[in-house]
């Protein structure tokens, strides 16, 4: 049996790997809750964001966490521009058609990403990457605390943006009805394309809390996308709370996985845990029907 | 009609006696087109005829290539009685996935990435139990006689790639005249209107995934004995998934030929893409460049053409 001390800092590990995925998610939930459409691009649009991050330290010096609004910024506008031109053009039709889209999208980005940067692992390299902090027994890199603090309160503003901004009532009126919406004289396109825009810029956010910790390879979305959808799935679809929740669950069972059933099998966990959800639960612990 | 039957018919010869008259490198080229073709086939069965769009139909390919892999190499099985088993296997593992996930009432996207998550199960386990030899994959010991489903001359693996590729079109073609193939475009078109017209939806979707997962593992062992080597990535890995739904989409999904169109201009964009990155070294990197563009004819074929390339070639719209 492990030793409990071992299984709380684990637990704590995982809980602060949680907070980014929060952030990953909710941009997912986002887009789902408002346009209906499941971006499975969502994992490579998300290494694209590291890889700007990557070069914005590599070529300017500029340090992650300094390049978070522009990146955040750059991303919004990346996504809607994308909206505008690819994905809205094609959204509307069976729903497998703009999942094959959004596919096609990432299969493009991919290998973009391939062809200009190459295969290798980039990593950024900054002082206080090492840095620890003891909390009991467990000692927890510094870098985790911080993207973990800032996850938390970048949802909280966007939660607050979303319940008291007029664009967040829009955006929520037309997630609920986009034809009254479009009565009462919302500018649904703008809406589709402004939610499309914020969930990329939750990837923006997400890419400068992961890179001090984390590497980025063209193959990095790969990681995320399957975490993401379980995520979702586990909150259930378009639900921000539950995408909050599901976000730790699924970064304390990441931490707890690897720690019991070693590197490459603990990560059957997610699928797992994704497999049961649907074929159980499909609506998710919050959501409102499937 | 009787053209069609000819213009096959002359493809079929062309294809018989191009490799008495192409180089090895051709004849190479060859038999991954109808490799790709088969295995795209087997996705178009269900994916395209049925509309149950998979994004991990390589689940089925990596059962067929670990289980003749195992059961040879392990157990001493003779290759060609394996690859029975290995159907056996596809067929079941298609089966199980197709009741879990119907029963569940999945449809659509929700189908599409449970399978994704199953073939990623699939390759952790592959990845981390004994018997798989995990990550260092399994290296079937070569020795070239016909008895052990590996030819000295890579002609015997192109006319078994064709072989394979013929038989899946002939099944094809069949589910475009049967009351089966019938009933899986009516659940494809409507899935309520289909049942409400006493289709029995559950048990025809199980049938198809269950066909389609036998063919596909077909593809797999097929793989396994050309290379003689599988690992979890290669036979679990999300690129075959999308190879096999690409292929498909791009040449036409639920028509006879989309597959073997698709897989021809995937090997087109490839030798187009190496000789565009011979005169100009700055492309160096092929395969992403020729992924990039099949990405984009992705993307456009969905939203513009939705048969396809197939769809350039009919002279009337199908919905007529």
């Amino acid at each position: 049996m492990l030793d409990p001390q071992i299984i709380v800092a684990g637990v704590l590990n995982g809980l602060l790997a949680g907070g980014i995925y929060v952030l990953v998610a909710v941009g997912l939930t986002l887009i789902y809750g408002v346009l209906h459409i499941i971006n499975f691009a969502h994992g490579s649009l998300l290494m694209l964001a590291m890889y700007a991050v990557f070069w914005l330290w590599r070529l300017v010096g500029v340090d992650p966490y300094i390049a978070l609004p522009l990146v955040t910024a750059g991303a919004f506008v990346f996504g809607f521009v994308l909206y505008r031109l690819v994905i809205g053009r094609f959204s509307h039709g069976r729903d497998e058609n703009i999942l094959l889209i959004t596919l096609g999208l990432s299969i493009v980005v991919d290998n973009i990403a391939l062809l200009f940067f190459g295969g290798d692992t980039q990593t950024i390299d900054v002082p206080y990457a090492g840095r620890f902090v003891e909390l009991g027994a467990a000692f927890l890199p510094l870098p985790k605390i911080i993207s973990f603090a800032a996850s938390l309160v970048l949802c909280v503003i966007l939660g607050l943006y979303m319940a008291k901004s007029d664009t967040g009532k829009a955006i929520r009126a037309v997630a609920k009805e986009r034809q009254g919406a479009r009565l009462v004289g919302i500018d649904v396109d703008n809406i589709f394309a402004i939610s499309y825009g914020i969930g990329i810029a939750c990837l923006g956010a997400a890419a400068c809390l992961l890179m001090p910790t984390f590497y980025v390879t063209p193959t990095s979305g790969h990681a995320f996308v399957l975490v993401a959808f379980t995520i979702v799935v586990l909150g259930g679809m378009g639900s921000f709370i539950g995408a909050a929740i599901g976000g730790f669950i699924i970064g304390i069972t990441e931490a707890l996985g690897g720690l019991f059933l070693g590197e490459q099998l603990g990560q059957i966990g997610i699928s797992l845990i994704f497999i049961l959800i649907l074929l159980f639960k499909p609506t998710g612990l919050f959501g409102s029907k499937a | 009609m009787n053209r069609t039957i000819a213009l096959c018919g002359a493809g079929l010869a062309a294809a018989v006696i191009f490799p008495l008259f192409a180089s090895n490198y051709f004849v190479n080229i060859g038999l991954l087109v109808f490799f790709v073709a088969f295995i795209g086939q087997s996705w178009n069965i269900a994916g395209g005829f049925a509309g149950q769009t998979s994004f991990g139909h390589v689940v089925f390919f990596g059962t067929g290539a670990y289980t003749s892999t195992i059961l040879q190499v392990t157990y001493g099985w003779n290759p060609w009685l394996a690859w029975l088993a290995a159907m056996l296997a596809g067929a079941i593992v298609g089966w199980m996935i197709a009741v879990l996930s119907f029963r569940a009432g999945l449809r659509g996207s929700y189908f599409a990435l449970i399978t994704l998550a199953f073939a990623e199960v699939f390759r952790i386990l592959a990845n981390s139990v004994p018997f798989t030899r995990g990550g260092l994959g399994m290296l079937i010991k070569a020795d070239q006689r016909p008895l052990n489903f590996q030819f000295r001359d890579p002609i015997w693996f192109y006319y078994l790639a064709l072989a394979l590729c013929v038989i899946s079109l002939l099944i094809a073609w069949r589910l475009t005249r049967n009351r089966f193939g019938a009933r899986l475009v009516a659940i494809r078109e409507n899935e309520d209107a289909a049942r409400a017209l006493g289709i029995d939806v559950f048990a025809e979707k199980v049938k198809v995934l269950t066909l389609s997962g036998a063919m596909c593992a077909a593809g797999g062992t097929f793989y396994a004995q050309k290379y003689l080597y599988i690992d979890p990535s290669i036979a679990f890995g999300v690129d075959k998934s999308v190879e096999m739904l690409l292929v498909s989409m791009v040449g036409g999904a639920g028509t006879i030929f989309g597959p073997l169109i698709g897989s021809v201009a995937l090997t087109v964009i490839n030798e187009v893409t190496r000789g565009l990155a011979s005169v100009v070294p700055a492309l160096k990197n092929v395969q992403p460049l020729s992924l990039v563009v099949y990405g984009i004819m992705l993307v456009l074929i969905v939203a513009r053409l939705p048969d396809g390339l197939m769809g350039l070639f009919r002279r009337k719209p199908r919905h007529a």
